[in-house]
């Protein structure tokens, strides 16, 4: 038998008898279960989720949910096709023993596996002072048990809420509170809502929107601590610059960590970054090599760019979990060269303060930015991020509709600045910088350490901090 | 005489049944230059990406006069144009930051307050007794005209209703419409006799048509009435009045919009349905693929074939070519429907036809307005006419053709019937 | 029934809106937000809805609960 042939029954082979494990019970676990069997995989497929419900969708959790439009459980992800899993629900995966092929779960069952996929996603930085964060009325929002337990706080009509940090998330919230008539505050540490995700410009055009619709808008001051009544209840911040707020609600905003816990000691190119994975979902090891059997798809992947200098990107995308999945599921059961490349151009929106928010690209790769099309006065317009001459990202305040022609200006990499559209010019037109952050110093990131001389033996390792 | 290009003669009238082996030809070339300067856009790629860029105006007073063109030889469409141009620009013909107010505004007086638009979906009952009425008006017929006595008033009606314009009317702006449209030519055979002889009238109905909706407005801002227009005309809301002379203007793209295109799509609906008979029992046996079915109807034989207001403001680089600023540019929806680039097998009927994301209403700002309204009309319609029209059958085919090359639709569409089902 | 929407592809042509009012709804001019899982009597309105979509964003369930395997 040829080399070819051989090759080719093995992946018929397995696409029959394999198995495949996919932990993460969310958009890109089930997308990527339904893939699987869409590319022809009849094996054994097994789905671990942490949380006790079949997956669902977050992005109506900020927003219709909260405004108690429907109830958090109306968030059931639909389904396109059978998938025909064992569905491990309500038990995390602990462990990942790579020789073995094994997940470890937290009742103790090893889950046996061919092939793996890695879609465990994120979860709410949470408040950092433990006490604090205990306090009744103090909450996270990322699952669908964190808005059910904040809407029923907000129907209450608490006199004020508190929300820590302006990114999408507590801008959403701050808005759903506005629509709900309660009093809110936000926090920012930075210099405006957004400013992380839009840049300093957006940022204050978020800002000058927050203020607009009532709500109390302090930015570059941070919480420093919470304190609570006899009960244990959360009545009081008090804030850097000294002053203090009396609040029910306390909402920590303050963005995502990646559950990549349970892979350590797997060897796998894991950390407070993601999984390190290349364009097409196969996960790196701890040297960077690539992984003929471990996958990573949606929030907690992080995979170079080809658009953006090839760095690597982690999307905190809905788009990236669907199209992510599809990715790993193709590449999880053919062979080269019928490798799929994720090459997504990432996509996302927020809608908050009646005004829909949509971006194209990275706007954070841009260090310029420009206003192209419509009045920023209305909050209505179209604005492209450029870098070193090339339009790399664009923003849209109720301009959807424009937003897939920055799209392809950005997939041909064109000029930048764009050339001027046919009308509705805003008032200036020239590129100004876009006033991203300086990437902050990130916090309890291991050092990356080589060891060995010889060059066969020559390995990276993780050292923890403070060890 | 130098020889004819695929789209003028996709123009012509004797191929008004059936353009589409000359889109086919088109299609070779995406973005082609017409000797008279246009810009025709045949591919569905391309006219998306169109629709969609800010460098292309849709603003008649910007469409710049055709490129040199020997007058007598290319007179296109010049007068008819103009004639259209006299009045104000309405939503179709301007763009933002105009566009978009004014359409927000004829948004929230045509579907109703934005938390909840319910003023289109809430005439359902009115569309499903009107079509009832007009089959039942069938029986005891064994000869029909699909476009008299059903296509035509169902939408007329409907839209007399919304906008408040009396039906009593109907006669003189019917016949208003039908003098201008039939006068509207792009084609080789604009400089005819025939069709030169048929401008002034055409110039004349337009001017009554726009005096009879002025009127109309005068009389409603005397005397607050029914319907949409009074509501607009005394409208002081968040985004303030509209001129008298936009207003009317639009009044008269809503009435002749709101009524034209869909006679079309349901006389096409049916015609395509006879024309395949194994789609019509599909339909017949599993009535709930009206929805799916209406899609494919609205790509299969589009109502809006073409648009011809469009020009570039700046070069626009496209599909190989560059389009150079003030150039007159037509998106041709109707080959677009049809690209095999995009739609698989695009001259099948497939009712159940996966991600049918066709052009028939366009796509971008400039969307059809009134949408929703056309595709509650066509399902009723087209679901009523197959549950209970016995055993129909095509008299001629293909049946006679109005002139008109953008609206393209059938004069008349005879059917013999067998009877009327309850 | 269960849909989810492509926010990423929704350009707020708001057709859903006018076609099923009480399962899409609009927050201002362009933001669409909707009920992911609407009542089963109003399937005719979200299949109207999703025919509609000009840019073929809202996509419904196709299994119809038919596969119990991890629905509780």
């Amino acid at each position: 038998m040829t080399l070819v042939a051989t090759l080719a029954e093995l992946v018929s082979d397995f696409r029959a008898n394999g198995r495949i494990v996919i932990v993460g019970a969310s958009l890109a676990g089930l997308r990527a279960a339904e893939a699987l069997r869409e590319e022809g995989f009849s094996g054994s497929l097994t789905i671990i989720g942490d949380e006790p419900y079949e997956p669902y969708d977050r992005p109506p959790l900020s927003k219709q949910v909260l405004k108690g439009w429907m109830p958090a459980e109306h968030t059931l992800l639909p389904r396109f096709r059978e998938v025909d899993a064992q569905w491990r629900l309500g038990v995390a995966a602990t462990g990942l023993d790579r020789v073995a092929r094994q997940v470890r779960l937290a009742d103790g069952d090893q889950i046996p596996y061919h092939r793996l996929l890695i879609a465990t996603g994120t979860r709410a930085r949470p408040w950092p002072n433990p006490a604090e964060a205990a306090l009744e009325g103090v909450f996270a929002l990322r699952s669908r048990d964190d808005a059910a337990r904040l809407q029923q706080a907000l129907a209450t009509r608490p006199s004020r809420v508190l929300v820590i940090g302006g990114g999408f998330i507590g801008s959403e919230v701050a808005s759903v509170c506005r629509e709900l008539d309660i009093p809110v505050t936000l926090t920012e540490r930075g210099p405006a809502p957004l400013v992380g995700a839009l840049g300093g410009v957006i940022g204050e055009i978020a800002a000058q929107m927050q203020r607009d619709h009532g709500v109390d808008l302090r930015c570059g001051v941070s919480v420093s601590s919470l304190e609570g009544d006899a009960a244990g209840h959360v009545r009081r911040a008090r804030l850097s610059d000294g002053t203090t707020i009396e609040v029910d609600v306390v909402l920590a905003a303050l963005g995502s960590i990646r559950n990549v816990e349970w892979l350590q000691g797997s060897g796998l190119a894991a950390g407070p970054w993601g999984v390190g994975c290349d364009a097409g979902g196969r996960a790196f090891d701890i040297n960077g090599v690539v992984t003929d059997s471990v996958y990573v798809a949606g929030d907690v992947a992080r995979m170079p760019h080809v658009l953006y200098e090839y760095q690597f990107l982690a999307m905190e995308h809905w788009d990236n979990a669907v199209f992510g999945a599809e990715v790993a599921a193709h590449n999880m059961v053919n062979l080269e060269p019928h490798y799929r490349p994720h090459l997504l151009l990432p996509g996302f929106w927020s809608g908050q303060f009646g005004v829909n928010i949509k971006s194209v690209g990275v706007p954070p790769f841009g260090d310029e930015i420009i206003f192209t099309q419509g009045s920023v006065k209305d909050r209505s317009f179209a604005a492209a991020y450029g870098r070193r001459g090339r339009i790399v990202a664009a923003v849209t305040f109720d301009h959807g509709k424009w937003l897939e022609y920055y799209a392809r200006l950005i997939e041909q990499s064109a000029p930048f600045p764009p050339p001027p559209p046919g009308w509705d010019r805003p008032d200036i037109m020239k590129p100004v910088p876009a006033e991203f952050p300086a990437p902050g110093v990130p916090t309890a990131i291991p050092d990356v350490v080589l060891t060995g001389h010889d060059p066969n033996e020559r390995r990276a390792e993780f050292r923890p901090r403070g060890h | 005489m130098a020889e004819e290009t695929p789209w003028q003669q996709a123009l012509r009238y004797a191929n008004r049944a059936n353009p589409y082996p000359f889109y086919t030809e088109l299609r070779k070339t995406p973005v082609a230059r017409q000797p008279d300067g246009t810009y025709v856009v045949s591919t569905y790629r391309e006219i998306v990406t169109l629709l969609h860029d800010p460098r292309v105006s849709s603003d008649v007073r910007k469409l710049p006069s055709r490129a040199p063109a020997p007058a007598a030889a290319e007179p296109g469409a010049e007068p008819i144009t103009e004639a259209v141009i006299e009045l104000e620009p309405n939503i179709i013909t301007c763009d933002p930051p105009e566009h978009d107010h004014d359409r927000r505004m004829m948004t929230r007086h045509f579907f109703g307050p934005a938390d909840a638009p319910h003023q289109i979906s809430d005439l359902e009952p009115d569309i499903r007794r009107i079509v009832a009425g007009l089959l039942d008006g069938m029986r005891g017929k064994t000869r029909i005209d699909v476009v008299d006595e059903f296509a035509y008033p169902l939408p007329v009606t409907l839209i007399c209703k919304i906008l408040g314009v009396p039906l009593e009317d109907e006669p003189r702006f019917h016949a208003w419409i039908e003098t201008a449209l039939d006068a509207l030519d792009f084609g080789p055979e604009a400089a005819s006799e025939e069709m030169r002889s048929r401008l002034a009238g055409a110039r004349r109905s337009v001017k009554e048509l726009a005096q009879f909706m002025a009127g109309l407005l005068e009389q409603y801002a005397e005397r607050p009435g029914p319907g949409m227009l009074s509501a607009m005309v005394h409208d002081g809301g968040p985004d303030g009045r509209m001129s008298k002379g936009v207003l009317a203007s639009n009044a008269v793209l809503l009435l002749f919009a709101g009524h034209e295109t869909t006679v079309n799509l349901i006389a096409h609906s049916v015609l395509t349905l006879l024309r395949h008979p194994e789609a019509l029992e599909e339909l017949r046996r599993r009535p709930e693929l009206i929805v799916p079915a209406v899609e494919e109807l609205l790509r299969f034989e589009s109502s809006v074939q073409f648009w011809h207001t469009r020009s570039a403001v700046e070069d626009i680089d496209i599909a190989g070519t560059t389009i150079p600023a003030g150039s007159p540019i037509f998106l041709v929806y109707g080959s677009a429907n049809r690209d095999p680039q995009r739609f698989e097998n695009p001259d099948q009927l497939d009712l159940q036809r996966p991600d049918n994301q066709h052009l028939g209403f366009s796509q971008g700002i400039h969307y059809c307005f009134g949408a929703p309204l056309a595709r509650l009309e066509v399902q009723v319609a087209v679901d009523e006419f197959v549950r209970r029209v016995e055993n129909p059958r095509l008299v001629t085919d293909p049946p006679p053709y109005r002139h008109n090359q953008i609206f393209r639709g059938p004069r008349h569409v005879l059917v013999d019937i067998d009877g009327i089902r309850d | 029934m269960r849909i989810v929407v492509d926010l990423n592809r929704c350009q707020g042509y708001a057709q859903c809106v006018y076609l099923a009012h009480e399962v899409f709804r609009l927050t201002g001019t362009e933001a669409l937000t909707y009920d992911p899982n609407p009542d089963d009597a109003r399937r005719l309105q979200v299949e109207r809805a999703a025919a509609a979509c000009p840019v073929q964003a809202i996509m419904i369930d196709r299994l119809d609960g038919a596969e119990r395997g991890a629905r509780s």
